[in-house]
This record gives structure tokens, sequence and C-alpha cells, in this order.
């Protein structure tokens, strides 16, 4: 069977004073049916824009998708017309943003904001919109949707807001659910449970989740397969099991390295990731992760190591030196 | 939402009584006194004597705190007293200005909101495009634009084009009557200060439409909107205007009350009799008690706009509803 989304080759480029910034280069990836995909990396890495692109929320101008193909559930979503692209978005696509503080609109009732999708995509009346609604509030897990349904964005707590967007994404049972940084912004308990929402929901609705997040914890606990991104293109990808174990590029190593371990001794310090992310009007022909890796050599200054099989299965990495790594690192780390 | 209002509508009796103690003590402190004024008509000097019986005809010659409480409970029982000038009560004086003043405000108003609003959200929707471009300049121009120059310009090409199309010049009729008494003569009379104002107007609308616009649409509820597939005409009217229509709102509220009592040349080019030109002739006459009179009334324009756009604010925006 085709998989759900396939993306290939996409390039996503912001149009700036200082240059053409090329914020997705060329990213490839694949999400399956039911399947929960995790793209990681820093902020400016790509990985919000490569998100939004799917839906095509790329403003323009400054942002234009210059090349690739987004095929989704058999059709390429870079074809689609403008009302047919309005479809996809709330009906086959639902999006979770990462601010719920802002992501809903102050002065409209959570109903009405869950309900509008509802009549736009199902051509819901009015009273059939309200009873989903309630329905759509009970599965986020909203006590008392009723009197929920008449409060504004305002009245409720920040977790309570994401369930809210949560049941905006679901309302139309999409095949697909985008979370960008979902949790980001919430508490750390409440992070916990909007995560076990999300992936208790897309199990039990069988719903594509690709999840962008920064947070290799939720990476390790609810993704099936990981992508991680760096300088706007995917530098490792493949299980999560396998990332977290067995990484195969410097970059998810020191990654995994600045993450504060309980399973492990304390440490005196965390271990960062040394340097600044790259301008990405400033990239030469190398390995974009050059100036900040501890493997570098010269050959990595000559071009970008592509994407290639590294180790078992599905496990891709791009690097030079990847092979070489693996060896090494089992004496780091 | 009922406890919001009757604590806005408590807050405007304080508020009135500052500003009564404000003007009456000010009118005081101008050089100048309305019995001399009135009695030299034209220079020589006066008989000391006559300014005194003048002042005591006029109740001037009690203490200070008597006439400042007279002219406050008068004010509360709605009774302004008589002009010290004219002789008139005070109220028949306004009366027979406010309806010309009042109603080109209002038009004004309307014409500028009903130009304003859409323009600046089409401005702001397609930022950079050559609509908002136009738009733009044309507002910019109509601010740059003082609006006793317009109204001498507007006048003129009345004169000349009736003129060349009817042989004869046309000119709008001086003396005013209310609408429903001869709704064609008064509109020739009002439209043309009504446009002139309302051109300024529309452009300080339009502006303050097209920015709070660009703002809103860089919310990320807007982004949310899109994401849910919204038609763009919802996300426009439903999403967006009811949040910035915020600022547009008070501005339009303070522009309104301004209009009242603020039209001091475009009602000299316009040879209208209304508020503003009775304003100034109450101030060089040293008239106080209609001087205070209208500064009440301006007050009270002001104080009740304001009202209005609150109360319109918590309408639009529930966090202040419930806040």
């Amino acid at each position: 069977m085709a998989p759900l989304l396939q993306i290939k080759d996409l390039h996503t480029e912001f149009r700036t004073g200082a240059g053409v910034v090329r914020a997705v280069d060329g990213v490839s990836y694949t999400v399956e049916q039911g399947e929960t995909v995790a793209i990681v990396g820093e902020s400016g890495s790509g990985k919000s824009v490569g998100a939004l692109s799917i839906l095509r929320l790329i403003p323009d101008p400054p942002g234009r998708i210059t090349r690739g193909e987004i095929l989704f559930d058999g059709r390429d979503l870079m074809q689609l017309s403008d009302t047919q692209m309005r479809e996809v978005r709330g009906g086959d696509i639902g999006m979770i943003f990462q601010e719920p503080m802002t992501s809903l609109n102050p002065v409209l009732t959570i109903g009405r904001q869950i309900t509008e999708t509802l009549e736009q995509h199902r051509r819901a009346d009015s009273a059939a919109a309200y009873k989903r609604a309630i329905e759509l509030l009970g599965l986020v897990g909203i006590a008392d949707p009723a009197r929920r349904l008449k409060q504004y964005p305002h009245q409720l707590s920040g977790g309570m807001r994401q369930r809210v967007m949560i049941a905006i994404a679901i309302a139309c049972d999409p095949k697909l659910i985008i979370a960008d940084e979902p949790t980001t912004a919430l508490d750390v308990t409440i992070q916990a449970q909007i995560l076990e929402l999300m992936n208790g929901l897309t199990r039990r609705l069988n719903v594509a989740l690709i999840i962008i997040t920064h947070n290799l914890g939720v990476v390790a606990r609810y993704a099936k397969r990981v992508n991680v991104m760096y300088a706007g293109r995917i530098v490792e990808s493949g299980l999560a099991a396998a990332i977290y174990h067995h990484p195969r590029h410097p970059y998810t190593m020191a990654l995994l390295r600045s993450v504060p371990r309980l399973d492990r001794p304390r440490q005196a310090r965390l271990d960062p990731v040394n340097g600044q992310p790259p301008e990405l009007t400033r990239l030469d022909q190398g390995c974009a992760f050059r100036p900040r890796c501890r493997f570098a050599v010269d050959a990595c200054a000559q071009v970008r190591p592509p994407l290639e099989q590294a180790g078992p299965a599905s496990h891709l990495a791009a690097c030079l030196r990847s092979e070489e790594i693996v060896a090494a690192a089992g004496t780091v780390a | 939402m009922y406890r919001y209002i009757v604590n806005r509508v408590l807050l405007v009796i304080p508020t009135l009584v500052g500003a009564a103690a404000l003007v009456f003590v000010l009118m005081r402190l101008i050089p100048g006194d309305i019995c001399e004024v009135r009695l030299s008509s034209g220079g020589g000097s006066v008989d000391p004597r006559a300014v005194a019986l003048c002042h005591a005809e006029l109740g001037l010659d009690r203490p200070l705190i008597l006439q400042f409480l007279d002219f406050v409970w008068g004010f509360f029982r709605l009774d302004f007293g008589t002009s010290m000038w004219s002789g008139k009560p005070v109220a028949e004086e306004i009366a027979a200005r406010l309806p010309i003043s009042l109603e080109i405000a209002v038009m004004a108003t309307v014409v500028a909101i009903a130009i304003a609003v859409p323009l600046g959200t089409i401005s702001a929707l397609k930022q950079n495009s050559w609509i908002d471009h136009v738009v733009r300049t044309t507002a910019i121009a109509g601010i740059a634009t003082p609006s006793f120059w317009l109204g001498i310009v507007a006048i003129l090409a009345v004169l000349d084009i009736s003129h060349a199309v009817f042989g004869t010049p046309w000119m709008p009729p001086i003396d005013y009557v209310p609408f429903w008494q001869d709704p064609l003569r008064n509109l020739s009379m009002v439209i043309l200060p009504a446009v002139t104002v309302g051109y300024r107007y529309a452009a300080v609308t339009m502006r303050m439409t097209r920015s709070a616009m660009l703002e809103v649409l860089r919310e990320d509820y807007i982004r949310t909107a899109r994401a849910k597939g919204l038609l763009e005409r919802l996300i426009i009217n439903r999403h967006a205007l009811k949040n910035a229509l915020l600022p547009v709102v008070t501005l339009i509220g303070i522009e309104f009350a301004f209009l009242i009592g603020g039209l001091v040349v475009t009602e000299q080019v316009f040879n209208l009799n209304g508020v503003g030109r009775l304003f100034v002739l109450a101030v060089q006459n040293q008239d106080y008690t209609l001087t205070q009179a209208l500064v009440m009334l301006t007050v009270a324009v002001f104080v009740f706009a304001n009202l209005v756009v609150d109360l319109l604010y918590a309408w639009l925006d529930p966090r202040i509803r419930y806040g």
C-alpha cells in the first residue's frame, strides 16, 4: 500500500532583506497510515516551515514553495486549486500549533471555533455541529462540555486550550494530524497529559501524526520513526529506537548528549551542542553542521553529504564519516 | 455585564463635576469682564457704579463658591440659566445651533465608517498592491488637506459647475431647515460640509483600520483559521475584523465628539450657524453662563461617546466583558 503522505524533495524559501533563506532545502520523507513520525531539530532548522508547507500555509510573500511534491492520499497537494486545498485543510489534515494562548481567537467562543470547522467541511447544520462539538470535547477530556462551549479562550487554562485545539484538529476525522511543538508552551505535567491524549487519540482513531518537537524525550516515547533536521535538511532518519540507541549523525549524537538523563549518574554540567545554528543565508557547499562538529575533516567542506543508508534497514544518515563515528562514539559516550 | 455598565455610568458624575470646576475657574481667570465689555461697547471709560449694578444683576457679586454651586446644581437639573450677553435662555441658544452640528457630525461619521472600514480592510489584505497605494495616497492627502481649504474649493466648484450647467450659479441654502421638514433642502446644505469634514475623518479611520488589520492578520489565530480550511471571507469577517475594529471604535468615538463644537473654521467657511461659532462668540464676549454650558455640553458629548465606545468594546471583546 502506498504511504499516506510522501514528501519528495521539498524546497521552501523566504526572500528576506539579507538574501534568500532556504528554510527547507530538499526534504523527503514518508508517513504511513496511522503512524506517528517525529521531526526533531533546533529552532530555525526548518521543521515548522516544512510542516506548514504541507498545508501550503506559508505566507507568500515572503515565503514560497519552490520545488517538490507532497503526495497525500494519492494526490499531489502542490497541484490542487485553492478550493481543493481548503477542503484538505481541517478536513483531511488537522493542525495543532505551538501556542495555545494565541492560536485560538480571543473574541469567539470555544463552541463557535469548533463548529465552524464542521460547518465548513461537513456542511453540518448548527444543531449537528453542536452535538459533535460536545462529543469532541468529551473525547479530548474536557469536563462539562456544554458550559465550556459557551466560554471564551481566556477563561480556559493553557492545557485546556490545547485540548480544544486537538478537538478542532480531529473534528472532521482527518487522516493526518500535524502537531507543531504542541507541548512546548505548556507546564511539564500538562505536557505529559497532552502527549498521552494525542497518542491515545491517534491510535484509537487510526490517524497518522507528524509531531514536530525539539524534545527527544517525546520522540523516544511516542514516535515510531524520527527525522532529524538541521539547516533545512534531514540529516538522519530512522526508527526511533535505532536513532535513540545508535545515532549515526554527529548532530543527533550531540542532541542526545545534551539531554539531561535520570538513568545515568548525575553530571556536573549538561553537555550542550556547541555553537549557534548556522545562518541560512550564509551556507557554503559543505556540510552545514561542520563548524560545530567534533568529527569534521577537510572533506566535509567540499560537499553537503547526501542522506544515505547507514547501518541496518531503513536507517539513513547524511554524514561522510557515519561509519567511523559509530565506532568512535562507543568510546566517547 | 450589568455591573460593568453601572460602574461605567457612575464614573460619569465625577468626570462632569471636575470639568465644571475647571471651566468655572478658567473663565474667571481670563482678564476682562462681561459688564465692562457690554457697557463700553466700542471704547470709552465705564462708570464703576454701572459695572457694579450690572454685576449685581448677573449675580457676579456673590461669593464664587455660591456661584459655582449654583452652576453645578443647575447643570444637574438641566437648567443652564440665561446667556449673560443676549439675555436669552442658554438652552434656547444652544438648541438653535446644535441640530446642524450634530447632523454634520453624524453624517461625517457615517461617511467615514462606510468608506474607511472596507477600504482599510482591502488595503491591508492587498498590502503593497496598486489599490493599497491608491488608497493610502488618498488618505495621506485627506489628512494633509485642511478642511476649510477643501470647503472653499468645494463651494467654488459647485458655483462654477452649476453656473456652467444651469446658466445661473447655485449656492447651498444658508438657513437651516430640519431634515424632516424639507429633506432635500436640508441635505443640500449639510452634504458639502459633511463630506469636507468626512474626508479627513475617513482618512484617519482608514489608516487605523488598515494598520489594525495588518496586525491582526499576523496573529496566530488567523493562521489557525486558515489551517481549518475556512473560506477567506469568513476568516476576514469573523476572525480578523472583529479584533481589528477595537482601536477603530476608539478613534471614531474621539473624532465624533470632536466634531460637536470643534468645527469652528468649517462652520465659518460654509456660513453655518453651528455650535463651534457660538463657542467663539461666547468666549469673546466673556459670556460666563453660555461658555460654561457649551464646555459642559462638549464634555458631556465626549463622556457619552467614550461610554458608548467602552460598551462597544465590551460587546466586541469578551475579555473586557468578563474581566
